[in-house]
């Protein structure tokens, strides 16, 4: 690495407070992944084009490959890891399952993750609306039909 | 791709401390949403030793409506823009811009003077080091040549805002901070025509809002792209049309993606006074082309732009137009 200096930053990550000892320099892709060991976010393009990093940025969904850690200090950071409670798959991730919105599941995480901000902010979105909040999320196996009806199930209640 | 170049990041919560922090950095970048320039940085274009983070100054951070018109401050997201009461009620031109930009993420972190201030881009340029170091770099950032136009002496890489030409119609001006103070022009003048230096700030200067006339004319916004999802404009175009009558009474236009900056059309006076016909569509579409200047920066044909370029503007006008041109537009 570089030799910028490090300083604490805080944030809440997935509900708990956490201190990490960084640089200004560092992505919070990278400290998620390596410092911090939760590798459910993914690194697909590594350059904001295909939405496999997306995490929830107090609520929002955002872009952890052109994050910077520093950024996100005093903020509140969610990621995929964070929805299962008690080892029980949230109904977003049990209708991404059922109706089998994953192949591969690289772009899984991302997906959710941007859902799961869509499902906040609009838990009743038409599919035009479900289309136009995952336009950045770039899926390579399932045609995106399946996954635009596991978020329409989840948003209905379903499974 | 690359790790970041070990800068260290300034976050100021005034204008002073902004161009201070600037001054005190020879190779200091300002820096907002980071969506441009965080990938830029990455594909080692560039290597500041600092970067400024604008978006903790308070009279960057608003949006308001009022009599004076619309003022945006240039830290003020896309996302919020697009969403602002006044902006989708009043300025649907300036709302369309604003969501015609990459996706959700990137509206929810990238900002307005982010968008205004954005580097050109070109096949040449937005690559990884490695990739531009085996092709000998190129004219715009560490080599001599450029590779779409080699015996040239400027680089024609092409500005891809979506949202300057809709604020271009409306005739904005923004406030630049500097040194000096903070002093207004008119947003059309932070433009230069060289894809290597497009934007025309000193050293230490940044935005610190925009300001939109009241009582907007009737305006819309409409971009080509590859990929309808999430793409740059392969052409951008804002049409302003006021009519009296069924005369047109008052026409700009303006574009992005098809030059190193986005410009206001010149001509247009000769379209005012009558009603938009299919002859009227005709002579617009002549000028757009003439105007536009394409080059091979894109993995679209130069002459695909052109033309797109053309024909947006002429279905804008036509609609603005009034019902009549609809359906003769090419
Ligand atoms: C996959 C992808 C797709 C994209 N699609 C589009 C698109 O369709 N249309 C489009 O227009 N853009 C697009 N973008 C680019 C970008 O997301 C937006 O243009 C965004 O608005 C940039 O704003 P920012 O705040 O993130 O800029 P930053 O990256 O923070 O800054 C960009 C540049 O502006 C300068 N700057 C920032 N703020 C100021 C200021 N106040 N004063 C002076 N200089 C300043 C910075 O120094 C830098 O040079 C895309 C990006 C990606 C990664
Ligand atoms: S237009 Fe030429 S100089 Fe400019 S980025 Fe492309 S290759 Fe480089
Ligand atoms: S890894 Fe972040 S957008 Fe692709
Ligand atoms: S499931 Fe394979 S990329 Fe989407």
């Amino acid at each position: 690495m570089t030799q910028a200096a490090k300083q604490v930053r805080s944030f809440r990550l997935n509900g708990r407070a956490h201190d990490v000892l960084v640089a200004d320099n560092v992505l919070l892709l990278d400290t998620l992944r390596e410092a911090l060991g939760l590798t459910g976010t993914k690194r697909g393009c590594d350059g904001g084009e295909c939405g496999a990093c997306t995490v929830l940025i107090d609520g929002t969904p955002r872009l952890a490959c052109l994050t910077r850690t520093q950024e996100c200090d005093g903020h509140s950071v969610e990621t995929i890891e964070g929805l299962a409670e008690n080892g029980r798959m949230s109904r977003l991730q049990r209708a991404f399952h059922e109706r089998l919105g994953t192949q591969c599941g690289y772009c899984t995480p991302g997906m959710v993750m941007t859902a799961e901000g869509l499902l906040r902010r609009n838990p009743d979105p038409t599919e035009a609306e479900i289309r136009a909040a995952l336009a950045g999320n770039i899926c390579r196996c399932t045609g995106y039909v399946k996954i635009i009806e596991a978020v329409e199930d989840a948003a209905r209640g379903a499974p | 791709m690359e790790l970041l170049p070990p800068f260290h990041v300034a976050t100021p919560a005034t204008i002073a401390a902004a161009v201070a922090a600037r001054q005190r950095q020879a190779t200091g970048r300002f820096i907002a949403g980071g969506t441009d320039l965080m990938v830029n940085l990455r594909h080692g274009l560039g290597d500041p030793a600092a970067l400024i983070d604008l978006r903790g100054i308070p009279e960057l951070q608003h949006v308001t409506a009022g009599p004076d018109g619309l003022v945006i401050g240039a830290a003020v997201t896309l996302a919020e823009l697009a969403e602002h009461p006044a902006v989708t009620s009043r300025y649907p031109a300036i709302a369309a811009a604003a969501t015609a930009v990459g996706a959700p993420a990137h509206r929810a972190a990238g900002t307005v003077g982010g968008n205004l201030c954005l580097d050109t881009r070109c096949i040449f340029y937005n690559r990884s080091a490695w990739w531009r170091e085996a092709n000998g770099f190129c004219l715009k950032y560490k080599g001599d040549t450029c590779h779409v136009a080699p015996t040239g002496k400027r680089c024609h890489a092409a500005f891809s805002g979506d949202l300057a030409p809709a604020l271009l119609v409306h005739a904005a001006e923004i406030d630049i901070a500097g040194p000096d103070g903070v002093r207004r022009q008119p947003l059309a003048a932070l433009y230069a025509e060289d894809g290597a230096a497009h934007v025309r700030l000193a050293a230490g200067e940044f935005l610190v809002r925009v300001v939109v006339p009241a009582d907007p004319w009737p305006a819309a916004y409409a971009k080509a792209r590859a990929r309808g999802a999430i793409d740059f404009p392969l052409a951008g175009v804002a049409v302003a049309l006021r009519r009296r009558g069924s005369d047109v009474d008052g026409l700009r236009v303006a574009l992005t993606g098809t030059n190193a900056r986005p410009f206001l059309l010149e001509g247009t006076d000769g379209l005012l006074g009558t009603p938009v016909s299919p002859a009227w569509l005709d002579r617009l579409g002549r000028l757009v082309q003439k105007q536009v200047s394409p080059m091979r920066t894109t993995l679209l044909a130069a002459q695909y732009r052109r033309r797109v370029a053309a024909a947006l503007a002429q279905r804008l006008a036509a609609t603005l137009g009034g019902a009549d041109a609809v359906g003769h537009a090419a």
